[in-house]
């Protein structure tokens, strides 16, 4: 990104409207930022309801098999598609945040594009194959 | 009259504690060393629940009793359980030092995040450990294919 910083006095690097952009504000740094959270979020409250429904194997056979069969209905097939697309972007995002903090954070937006590709050959791979198991069942 | 001046832009009072743990050291350090391990972890657990053969369809007791009962998938399971569980509690914790303003919402919303932790912690722990395939009276076609040769 350009570094204009230098041709420009305090006063109108502090009231510009458009700062020249730093590692978490603006662009590519933030939005990665922001969604990092928010999937963070969604998969913490899903692994809280993941635990109770995999706790009802100690209930009975029964009780298991009903709460999975929700998991198998189309509907919550295409939740699985957006808990899924979540947990693949927070995780190699994830790793772009360790690469950025050990390696060097001067190839962070090019590893955004990095984890953008790497989200759709992965879903790419999972989304077809998944769909399938739901609705031909 | 003198009086002193402290220096522009010395350190806040932080300095009175000298010595003990960086927790929050600790923790950017376990976040990113979990992270590693849990892509692992959770890429092998949707792999192997939702790629392979009919996937999410051939979810039931008797898969869950085929893998409860397989040490490998035991430890794999537990210590999933326990690095996601921390790893998002203290993620959770980032985000009401973030966002909650006052010190009451910030304490109440911490010690909910801690219990809720701690509790499904133990309870995920307890149903790997505890978890019988072949539970007494329950119809032959809902276990596992090995309980009838008990
Ligand atoms: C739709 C996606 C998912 C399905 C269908 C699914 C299915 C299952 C099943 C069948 C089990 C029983 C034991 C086993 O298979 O090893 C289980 C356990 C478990 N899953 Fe998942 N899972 C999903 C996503 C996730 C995700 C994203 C996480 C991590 C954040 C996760 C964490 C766990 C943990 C920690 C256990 C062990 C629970 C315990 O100790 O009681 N699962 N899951
Ligand atoms: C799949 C592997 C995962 C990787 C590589 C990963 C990596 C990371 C990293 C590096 C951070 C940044 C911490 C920081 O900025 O100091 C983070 C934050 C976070 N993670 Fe994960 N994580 C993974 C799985 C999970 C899971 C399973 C959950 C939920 C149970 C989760 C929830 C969170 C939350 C809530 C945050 C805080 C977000 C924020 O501070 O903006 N993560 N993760």
């Amino acid at each position: 990104m350009p570094q204009t910083a230098g041709t420009l006095d305090s006063q109108q690097k502090t009231t510009s409207r458009r700062p020249a952009g730093t590692l978490y504000r603006g662009n590519t740094g933030m939005w990665s930022w922001v969604l990092h959270r928010i999937t963070g979020v969604a998969i913490f409250f899903f692994l809280l309801v993941h635990i109770l429904d995999t706790a009802l194997v100690r209930v009975s056979p029964e009780a298991y098999n009903a709460v999975i069969a929700q998991y198998q209905t189309p509907i919550m097939g295409l939740g699985e598609v957006a808990l899924v697309g979540a947990i693949v972007f927070h995780a190699f995002n994830g790793l772009r945040i360790i690469l950025i903090d050990f390696w060097n954070a001067k190839y962070q937006r090019v590893l955004f594009y990095v984890v953008i590709g790497l989200w759709v050959v992965t879903m790419l791979a999972f989304v077809p194959r998944h769909l399938i198991n739901v609705f031909s069942h | 009259m003198t009086s002193t001046i402290e220096a522009p832009r010395s350190p806040y009072s932080r300095s009175t504690k000298k010595s003990g743990v960086n927790w929050e050291k600790w923790g950017w350090i376990y976040m990113r060393v979990s992270g590693v391990v849990l892509v692992v972890l959770i890429f092998g657990h949707l792999f192997v629940n939702l790629m392979i053969g009919e996937g999410v369809s051939a979810l039931n007791f008797a898969f869950v009793a085929g893998k409860l009962t397989n040490p490998f998938w035991m430890v794999w399971d537990i210590i999933m359980l326990w690095l996601a569980l921390i790893h998002g509690g203290n993620g959770m914790r980032t985000l009401v030092n973030d966002y909650a303003t006052s010190r009451i919402s910030r304490g109440i919303l911490k010690v909910a995040i801690l219990v809720s932790v701690v509790s499904l912690i133990v309870l995920g722990t307890l149903v790997v450990f505890t978890f019988d395939p072949c539970p007494a009276g329950a119809p032959a076609n809902l276990v596992a294919s090995f309980c009838t040769s008990l």
